[in-house]
């Protein structure tokens, strides 16, 4: 098992805005200030509110490993530039400053890793690269991730927190989509469990692929998830949107996820469902 | 003729003016034919100078054409008999989308496919092409009577997108749309896809994973409109012509990118201005892709639909390539 003997990894955590003393973050639902060591230890989840701070794909990582003892898939799969798309700003320097900032080569980290003693992939995405968008390498890495698990037999997990495709690919964002409910087909045909955990926000192409693919779904609380964003919803309706709509709560309502699950009962509630799901 | 487009006047204007230049000619027996020649030389050169080389937006345009042939029209003039079957068998009947039986040269085939309506009557019926979940959850529903019966699938793809509306969340737009990306992947019967107008993101993919993907000249498949592209990266709807142009949005686009398996030729001016023309191509094409797809065993059917989507996909890789990778590249076919 060489998987196992791979040096340990250095976590980043990304820096704080506002407060550059890195002591104190003023809660972004409430405006509590809170002290950064409580917030860590809160799992980032505001002791005032219960407002769930974002978080980056290695912290999720973190904070549902047992131990350092996490294997990183496929890091050196590293996006291109296919149409060499420029906006306000091409495309390459895009994806270099979210490089830079994140310390991420992409949108997705993959890794397997053990939760409470069991063996699981996991699959995470940064909302801080790009918005978490999918296009090529995210979509690949999903997929090979899926393919480790099976040849492994193993559990997968993801944590979903994304804008959509992304347009800077164009059509082989889209084409993430088919690719990654492919892989998962497959996947559901050899019986192995798969769990999405749907964080703030999930939605557009992401939402209509793996994201509602769970045979479990869990979404943590106020998280928005839907398909399309509540501003083109809004814009096309001509029409207030009812309170709560497209949260968690909203959907557990409307029958299409499974439960709410707060911040520090996630790792004990994965590890549970997937006990019972593969009856060990 | 009602809505021109902007770049189609000139070569309307000039068919007017020689159709006046011929009514003229027969009302006074005048000779004017030498005139009239070189007027319609002129037209023909006009055209293909218009419509040769037309820019992404101006395919955008065509695609949306009011006067584009639709699903409806394609079924119509493409299969021999028809009957339309409604409903999801959950919620509703969503008339953004039609499906039923059909017979193609005498074989049973599902069919279905987008609709959208000429005027805002037919529109508001049709929702624009603008589909519900319900009207995934039929397309589901349908592709599973065709593999029950083993029939293989046609999709005609014609959408701006699936619908952003508060019933459209609330019943799950985006479970439909995953839903059906997962199991028709995995359906046990040929499927062909026919990107016959706008491929709008998520909401063509609901009925847009296939076998084949064929794809019309002027048609435009793109992971977000133009319009919200631009109002998204350029804060501005009006750059919607560049987006169209970044995005790669156009068949001959997709062909490269490996998504489109075949392009098929419109008439010059576009599918609008002849639409027996353009469903005799759509036809041939299907044709032609069912009688290769019969060929293959269901075991190839499911293995080759699924390396299309797993090649999907542009990154770079420092690793020398490992034996499982070695063995996804290569494909049966």
């Amino acid at each position: 098992m060489v998987w196992f003997r791979k040096p340990k990894y250095t976590i980043l955590t990304p820096k704080k805005k506002d407060m550059p003393d890195g002591l104190w973050t003023k809660c972004e639902s409430c405006g509590e200030i809170v002290y950064n060591k409580k917030l860590e230890e809160n799992f980032r989840v505001c002791p005032e509110c219960d407002y769930h701070f974002r978080m980056g794909a290695w912290e999720r990582i973190r904070m549902l490993a047992d131990d350092d003892n996490f294997v990183e898939y496929d890091r050196d799969i590293m996006p291109t530039d296919p149409l060499r798309f420029s906006d306000t700003k091409p495309y390459a320097e895009r994806l270099a400053e979210a490089q830079k900032k994140t310390g991420l080569t992409e949108a997705v980290v993959t890794v397997e890793m053990q939760i409470e003693g069991m063996p699981v992939v996991v699959g995470a995405l940064d909302f801080g690269f790009m918005g978490g968008s999918m296009a090529s390498v995210v979509g690949e890495k999903i997929c090979r991730a899926i393919e480790k698990a099976r040849e492994k037999k193993l559990p997968f997990i993801t944590i979903c927190s994304s804008g959509g495709a992304r347009m800077q690919e164009g059509i082989l964002s889209l084409m993430q989509m088919p690719k990654t409910s492919a892989a998962l087909g497959l996947f559901a045909e050899d019986g192995l469990p798969y769990i999405a955990v749907l964080t703030n926000p999930t939605t557009g192409g992401v939402s209509a692929s793996f994201a509602s693919l769970g045979d479990i779904i869990i979404a943590e609380p106020k998280a928005l998830i839907g398909f399309a964003g509540p501003r083109v919803i809004k814009q096309t309706i001509q029409q207030e949107l009812p309170p709560g709509f497209q949260t968690g709560e909203f959907l557990l309502e409307h029958g299409m996820l499974d439960m709410i699950v707060h911040r520090p009962e996630l790792k004990s509630t994965l590890a549970r469902l997937i006990r019972m799901l593969m009856n060990s | 003729m009602n809505n021109r487009l902007d770049f189609e006047k000139p070569v309307m204007e000039l068919e007017a003016k020689i159709q006046e230049l011929r009514n003229l000619a027969s009302d006074e027996s005048m000779d004017i034919s030498d005139e009239i020649e070189k007027l319609e030389k002129r037209l023909i050169e006009l055209k293909k100078e218009t419509f040769e080389k037309l820019s992404p937006w101006q395919r955008t345009q065509l695609a949306r054409h009011p006067q584009r042939p639709y699903t409806m029209d394609y079924i119509n003039r493409i299969m021999e008999e028809f009957t339309e079957l409604a409903g999801d068998r959950l919620f509703g009947n969503d008339r953004a989308i039609v499906g039923g039986v059909a017979r193609l040269n005498g074989n049973s085939v599902v069919v279905l496919g987008h609709q959208k309506g000429r005027d805002t009557k037919e529109n508001l019926d049709r929702n624009f092409g603008m589909a519900h979940p319900e009207g995934y959850r039929k397309v589901l529903r349908l592709m599973r009577l065709a593999e029950k019966f083993k029939l293989p699938v046609i999709a005609f793809i014609d959408t701006p997108g699936a619908y952003p509306g508060i019933g459209a969340e609330e019943r799950g737009q985006a479970e439909a749309i995953a839903h059906n990306l997962r199991d028709t992947a995995r359906l046990k019967t040929p499927i062909i896809v026919v990107v016959i107008g706008e491929g709008g993101s998520g909401g063509a993919l609901g009925l847009g994973l296939g076998n084949r993907i064929l794809m019309l000249e002027n048609a435009v498949y793109f992971v977000c409109t133009p319009e919200a592209c631009g109002a998204i990266l350029w804060k501005d709807r009006n750059k919607a012509p560049y987006a169209a142009e970044a995005l790669g949005i156009t068949a001959k686009d997709l062909y490269k990118a490996g998504v489109v398996d075949e392009i098929i030729p419109e008439p010059l001016e576009g599918a609008h201005r002849n639409h027996d023309l353009t469903a005799a191509n759509v036809k041939k094409s299907l044709e032609k892709n069912l009688a290769d797809l019969k060929q293959l065993s269901v075991e190839q059917i499911l293995k080759t639909r699924y390396d299309k989507y797993r090649k999907m996909g542009k990154y770079t890789e420092e690793q020398p390539v490992s034996v499982s990778e070695k063995e996804h590249m290569s494909t049966v076919l």
